[in-house]
């Protein structure tokens, strides 16, 4: 049995079948976003909306399929510092665009 | 919860054979926290991008400088590199180490290609008077995506350096505990990325 097989996190698992769904998934959820905006048929919001919901989902695939984040209790010290990682990001870009936004409204700029 | 953390690990070390792995276990996840505090340094730099975003100061906008179909390259540079870095890591569950060898040089060529352009992307825009002391714009462009090429550019570094020690120790328990790590940083570059392509260039030229 070779050590290798024993390593933590699930990180060591995988199979060339996860590796080639997510990168898959990953080529799909890239050339959307991409040819929206270069095609430019769309409104406005419709374009931003593709953008923000395929970004979204290719990080999910990409955690999943490349990083091997899943709920078991092995990964779940990861997932659980992951999870306070993206509030702390949310605070962090909301909060200054908020700020930011409320300035720039109040120094009528 | 320090107290269950303890008793977590205690019991999880009651139940490794050999006591390594449980240390090749701990690195990892040191290393999965540091990523994270990663994760906030590249949020910070995105959350100053943003605010500086429309501060061009007469100089260029984002839809006058970005070129997609370059960037789409670049994309798919990273990310055919991070596939193969997952066939690298296989090949070392299988033991199979002239196929981590193999992988880990296919995936440093495609970092290589990626960030080759990125400095010929910067190279060009500083030669046109596009600097990062032209606007804030630029100022935020390049430094959130120069952040994120300066940790590709460790990662390549890191990888060759791997290469090198796995040809002379082998597969070892440590070289694999390496090998992870390296992994997690380089999957955790290309999520970053879709982060920068979606927000910075996409975003970018609307």
């Amino acid at each position: 049995m070779s050590h290798a097989s024993h390593l933590p996190n699930d990180a060591a698992h995988g199979s060339v079948k996860s590796y080639v769904t997510g990168f898959i998934l990953s080529v799909i959820l890239t050339l959307i976003p991409f040819a929206v905006v270069m095609t430019g048929d769309l409104g406005h919001a419709a374009i931003i909306a593709i953008i923000v919901v395929t970004a979204i989902a290719q990080i999910l695939v990409q955690l999943v399929y490349f990083l091997h984040m899943n709920t078991s209790s092995d990964g779940s010290w990861n997932l659980l510092s992951f999870v306070f990682t993206v509030l702390i990001i949310a605070i962090v870009v909301v909060g200054s665009l908020w700020i930011m936004y409320n300035l720039n409204v109040n120094m009528m700029l | 919860m320090s107290v269950e953390t303890m008793t977590h690990s205690s019991v999880h070390e009651a139940h490794q054979d050999h006591e390594h792995h449980d240390a090749g276990g701990s690195k990892v996840f040191g290393f999965w926290i540091y990523l994270m505090s990663d994760c906030i340094l590249f949020a910070c730099l995105f959350a100053t991008y943003a605010v500086l975003t429309t501060g061009t100061a007469g100089g260029p906008t984002g839809k006058e400088i970005f070129e997609l179909p370059y960037v789409l390259v670049e994309t798919f540079c990273l990310l055919i590199s991070s596939v193969t870095y997952g066939f690298a890591v296989l090949a070392m569950n299988q033991g199979n180490q002239a196929g981590v060898q193999r992988w880990l040089g296919i995936t440093f060529l495609f970092g290589l290609a990626f960030i080759g352009m990125e400095i010929n992307e910067f190279a060009h825009l500083i030669h046109e008077g596009y600097g990062p002391q032209r606007s804030g714009f630029l100022s935020g462009f390049f430094t959130l995506v120069g952040t994120h090429g300066l940790h590709v550019t460790a990662g390549l570094v890191w990888m060759l350096v791997l290469m090198v020690q796995i040809a002379r120790k082998g597969l070892t328990a440590r070289m694999n505990t390496r090998i992870m790590c390296l992994s997690l940083f380089w999957h955790f570059l290309d999520v970053v990325w879709i982060c920068v392509f979606s927000i910075v260039y996409l975003l970018g030229v609307l």
